[in-house]
């Protein structure tokens, strides 16, 4: 059992009462992703092929560049916080748990950061 | 504290081999499924666009693997994940609102849902291959 103070309630059982947040937010994240991802499905159609002057052309649109990197941070976000119910769900032990956590949130970082820098310089660098 | 609270015997997440299977289970695990794979498929973005970054040799290497039928396997794969994870994606989204739970509904439309995943990947391959 806790002992009245919010830490002790979250060790002693259960609610720290800020769950939803992570839940709605996750909502969210899931409609930005459902937008974006309907767009680069359309646009991957849309692409006369798939050769590297298309692609080049494609993105050196700033709409494409803008939305693609709204693609990438959406998605990365939205993985991020459903990796982390998975993780939350299965790696019980509070010292694995916490590890796990916080690789996924390194990795995720790290993976918005490229896909940012890529778009980036694919949007304003020659080649 | 924690430690204890995963030694006591307390009920955890639902296990496959506990719930028996059915329309709506099968879906709601393909959903987490999918989106850990959809997940993976962010690093094959990542691929696609590094060798865009390196330049046109770097970019046709990443296209000849691609190409090959492992490559198109795993693209196949993301793409059937994207498209299953958005569709029971929004499903989740209904039965967040509290509908869709009378037996039958939620059996019929856990069924189609399921099976729009594989028609819809079916329907943007076509596409994709019949430009």
């Amino acid at each position: 059992m806790g002992n009245g103070t919010s830490i002790g309630r979250v060790r002693g059982k259960g609610s720290a009462h800020n769950g939803a947040h992570h839940w709605l937010s996750f909502r969210y994240t899931s409609v930005g992703s459902l937008l974006l991802t309907l767009w680069f499905g359309a646009s991957l159609l849309m692409l006369p092929n798939f050769g590297y002057a298309a692609l080049r052309e494609w993105l050196a649109s700033p709409l494409a560049a803008t939305a693609l990197a709204l693609f990438i941070v959406v998605n990365v976000w939205h993985a991020q916080q459903g990796l982390r119910v998975v993780i939350e769900d299965y790696v019980h032990e509070e010292g694995n748990k916490f590890a796990s956590l916080i690789a996924l949130n390194l990795v995720c970082f790290a993976a918005a950061a490229f896909g940012l820098f890529c778009v980036i310089r694919l949007a304003l660098g020659g080649a | 504290m924690a430690q204890q609270a995963g030694t006591r015997n307390r009920p955890l997440s639902p296990h496959l081999q506990i719930w028996r299977w059915g329309p709506g289970m099968l879906s709601s695990i393909l959903h987490r499924a999918t989106g850990i794979a959809a997940s993976v498929g962010i690093f094959v973005l990542l691929w696609w666009l590094g060798a865009l970054v390196a330049g046109p040799a770097a970019y046709a290497k990443f296209v000849d693997l691609a190409d090959s039928p492992l490559g198109i396997l795993i693209l196949l794969g993301i793409s059937y994940s994207v498209i299953a994870h958005g569709i029971t994606g929004i499903r989740h989204f209904v039965l967040d609102t509290g509908a869709g739970y009378e037996l039958d509904t939620n059996k019929r439309w856990a069924t189609i849902c399921t099976a729009l995943g594989v028609i819809l990947t079916a329907v943007f391959w076509a596409a994709l291959l019949l430009r």
